[in-house]
């Protein structure tokens, strides 16, 4: 199928009829995914197995946005198309990466969902919201493709792992067991000056804190926090528990607050 | 997370800030967690950073997609809309 400047492109061979199609949860070689998603579905029927829609996480209030966006898309819209591509790019390259070993094959990864939401509009139920459904279509495309590229899954990544249980706040900061009131600051956290936290180096702060961050801890972190994702969303996109998704959340942000701390000069002296 | 000892330290406060502030805590150890603010400058510093780290966060604006990679969307969007895809205008 020739579609002028795309056939030189990379991406035009995606669109090409007889490739198989990019990952798109639908159809019978999903089921092998079912035993993944138990973990993650609190009401499973027999026709989620297929791994096509998630359990009804979405409120009318998202739905009918939802509808919008999907009319637009329909019809062909461009400008509604580019908008839903820059709302997601960001929070879509950032889960890929979690599959795959590089972010070029990351961006490919993105690339290949959107074409496969393309594909995957017309079958579109709405019984999910389109952000999960499209970032499903992502880990789809991305666990298949780090599996190409023989990395393990980061699931393991993702749980809490025993070794790295050390406190929030290190207890040197605190009275010890034998002292007056144990378990209070020795060294209390100093507040930081009203000007630095509202300007542009705070955000800076921030983002350079959490590159420092276990993939895990900043995935999470991210998604929450960056990108204003509700719990249940991260914990249904990742497939972990709400109880794991707060430990990691925990982590992360006890790590970038002391990254901060350290940055604007650390306490009374 | 249910805590045996009647009054918290700073130690576990700063382990239950995430609890606090995604309103996991049992209303017991919320309690306990805002009484122990009232008389610990310290540890409202402490909730007070956390919060402020959450926000900041929130303001980072993340890269676009690059020109090359957003036009080949473009393309593949008008590619899809011809085809079998789009309802058209």
């Amino acid at each position: 199928m020739g579609v002028p400047g795309l056939d030189r492109s990379p991406f035009g061979r995606l669109l090409e009829a007889d490739r198989p199609a990019p990952e798109v949860p639908f159809g019978p070689q999903w089921r092998h995914d079912a035993p993944t998603r138990v973990t993650l579905q609190l009401r499973r029927g027999p026709e989620e197995v297929s791994g096509m829609e998630s359990p009804r996480v979405s409120q009318p209030a998202v739905i009918a946005s939802d509808d919008r966006e999907l009319q637009a898309l329909r019809v062909g819209d461009e400008a509604a198309f580019l908008a839903l591509v820059n709302r997601h790019h960001p929070a879509m390259l950032r889960v890929a990466s979690m599959y795959v070993p590089s972010r070029s094959i990351a961006e490919e990864v993105v690339q290949e969902a959107w074409i496969g939401v393309l594909k995957g509009l017309h079958l579109f139920e709405g019984r999910s919201s389109l952000k999960a459904w499209i970032f499903r279509i992502v880990v789809n495309c991305a666990k298949t493709r780090g599996a190409r590229e023989v990395r393990s899954t980061p699931f393991s990544a993702l749980q809490t792992s025993p070794g790295e249980e050390e406190p929030s706040v290190p207890a040197d900061r605190f009275l010890g067991e034998d002292d007056r009131w144990p378990g209070h600051w020795s060294e209390p956290p100093a507040p930081w000056p009203d000007a630095r936290v509202e300007s542009a180096e705070m955000v800076a702060l921030v983002r350079e804190a959490l590159e420092t961050l276990p993939e895990a801890q900043r995935s999470v972190m991210s998604l929450r926090d960056v990108d204003g994702w509700e719990a249940a969303e991260v914990c249904e996109l990742l497939g972990i528990s709400e109880g794991n998704q707060r430990v990691l959340l925990h982590r992360a942000r006890s790590k970038v607050r002391a990254f901060l701390e350290e940055r604007m000069g650390k306490g009374r002296a | 997370m249910t805590l045996s000892v009647p009054d918290l330290s700073c130690r576990e406060l700063v382990e239950l800030v995430t609890d606090y502030l995604e309103s996991t805590l049992s209303s017991e150890d919320r309690t306990r967690f805002e009484m122990h603010l009232t008389y610990c400058d310290s540890c409202r510093t402490y909730l007070r950073q956390m919060r402020q780290v959450i926000d900041g966060a929130g303001k980072l604006t993340e890269e676009s997609i690059d020109p090359p990679a957003r036009d080949a969307l473009l393309a593949a969007f008008r590619g899809w809309k011809r085809g079998s895809g789009g309802e058209g205008p």
